[in-house]
């Protein structure tokens, strides 16, 4: 395929690595903050090829992973009422809340439908006009236009059924997060669909506030391994900066036009991340212009205290200070088939990733 | 969950482009990348077109990685 089997070419991944040998010489973690970049990096093997003292760290890029056991436990009361259609992308449909899940809900006959896009649950509320069609909003920067995207069309079309329970989240704000907890990192390998979306401008001030190396990269070997020699190299020779790898998608601006609609129908909030808490200024609300299409305010119903599942150490993978194998739980009661906490759900958690590839 | 794939634009119907994927035939929303023409390649993500890839920008990161590929055999 153009543009991905190019990208892919063993001799240049070997090359890169083989760079790497000659020029690293410190002890560094790097992170890879987008679940993507995960799915990536074990799926083509690519941690083997690295010298041993360079270390990757898998972030909190993966939405549903990072998303409050209260927004599913939310979720799944919307679905048990009488007049409710939820629609979902399907990583969702099987993370455990605290009594339940989706999947559960949708066995028990409840209905629960995968969408790939918000334009098809936009369909599904135009076909049902009497059941309120809610969206489950889960995912970063890339993700956020679409859903904004149906808000408008669906006022356009004057739907007065269907609505988004918004769990979107911005991705800077949680990198700072990190740091300033301590985390050791040395660098961050940047999500790159975020940026294609933002432009690469909106790591310039944690590159310069925090001294740290950022480069944005595509999801494809070369691409990582080229991501993983710059950084290494800005780390050999002192000289952290943000840096794009992905120039085929990827501008310092981005893409104006989705930024646009994204910024018309959300505003900031504090919103809840699984591991960390409450990250300011870190969530996508629904503007109160919009307040017709939020489900926070339309369906106000009250949803009882979530717990989290005992054992679970999710937050803490996510916070890159645990490696699911440090988990008792990987492997042994918590694996793909029946997952405990939602890093092991979603196909680029990863507990998940790292159970499908066995490390 | 922010996985988008280059898909080749076949035709355009504002709003929608129909994209292919290999076989794989899709009418992909425009509502988020306005100039797009027949022959680009875009990024598909969650059925919305996202943003152009830019073949001269792609050719020069292949020449640069070869240049690696140079450098690692010297």
């Amino acid at each position: 395929m153009k543009y991905i089997d190019e990208y892919r070419n063993k001799e240049l991944v070997l090359s890169i690595a083989a760079q790497l040998h000659k020029i690293s010489t410190k002890k560094i973690a790097l992170m890879e903050v987008c679940g993507g970049h995960t799915m990536s990096i074990h799926r083509f093997g690519l941690a083997a090829l690295l010298p041993d003292n360079i270390r990757l760290i898998s972030g909190p890029g993966c939405p549903v992973c990072v998303s409050g056991q209260q927004f599913i436990d939310r979720a799944i009361a919307y679905s048990q009422l009488p007049d409710a259609i939820i629609t979902t992308y399907g990583d969702l449909i099987r993370v455990p809340g605290t009594n339940s899940s989706l999947e559960k809900e949708k066995a028990a006959g409840h209905d629960i439908r995968i969408v790939y896009s918000t334009l098809d649950a936009l369909e599904i509320a135009k076909a049902n006009p009497a059941k309120k069609v809610v969206f489950l909003g889960v995912g970063f920067e890339t993700t956020a236009p679409a859903t904004a995207a149906a808000i408008l069309e669906a006022k356009k079309a004057g739907l007065i059924n269907f609505l988004v329970l918004s769990a979107h989240k911005v991705m800077p704000p949680v990198m700072k997060s990190l740091v300033d907890d301590g985390v050791a990192i040395d660098g961050f390998i940047a999500p790159g669909h975020v940026s294609a979306i933002t432009g690469t401008h909106i790591f310039d001030e944690l590159a310069e506030q925090y001294y740290l190396g950022v480069v944005v990269a595509g999801f494809e070997p070369t691409d990582l391994m080229q991501a993983i020699l710059i950084l290494t190299t800005q780390i050999e020779n002192g000289t952290p900066k943000v840096e794009n790898c992905y120039h085929r998608v990827v501008n310092s601006e981005g893409n104006k036009m989705a930024q646009e609609i994204m910024n018309q129908v959300f505003e900031l909030r504090d919103e809840q991340w699984r591991g960390f808490g409450m990250i300011p200024l870190s969530g996508l609300k629904i503007k109160a212009e919009y307040s017709d299409f939020d489900a926070e305010i339309q369906l106000n119903i009250v949803v009882p205290q979530s717990i989290s599942p005992k054992g679970c150490i999710c937050g803490q993978i996510l916070r890159g200070v645990k490696q699911p194998a440090d988990c008792k739980l990987f492997n042994v009661t918590c694996n793909s088939i029946n997952p405990v906490g939602a890093c092991m759900v979603s196909a680029e958690g990863t507990c998940a990733t790292y159970y499908k590839y066995r490390q | 969950m922010c996985l988008a794939i280059p898909a080749k634009v076949l035709s355009v119907t504002w709003p929608t482009a129909l994209v292919a994927i290999e076989e794989v035939q899709y009418n992909a929303s425009l509502l988020l990348l306005s100039d797009v023409k027949e022959g680009d390649y875009v990024m598909l993500h969650a059925g919305f077109a996202i943003e152009k890839v830019d073949a001269q920008e792609a050719a020069e990161t292949l020449r640069l990685l070869n240049e690696v590929d140079k450098n690692s055999n010297k």
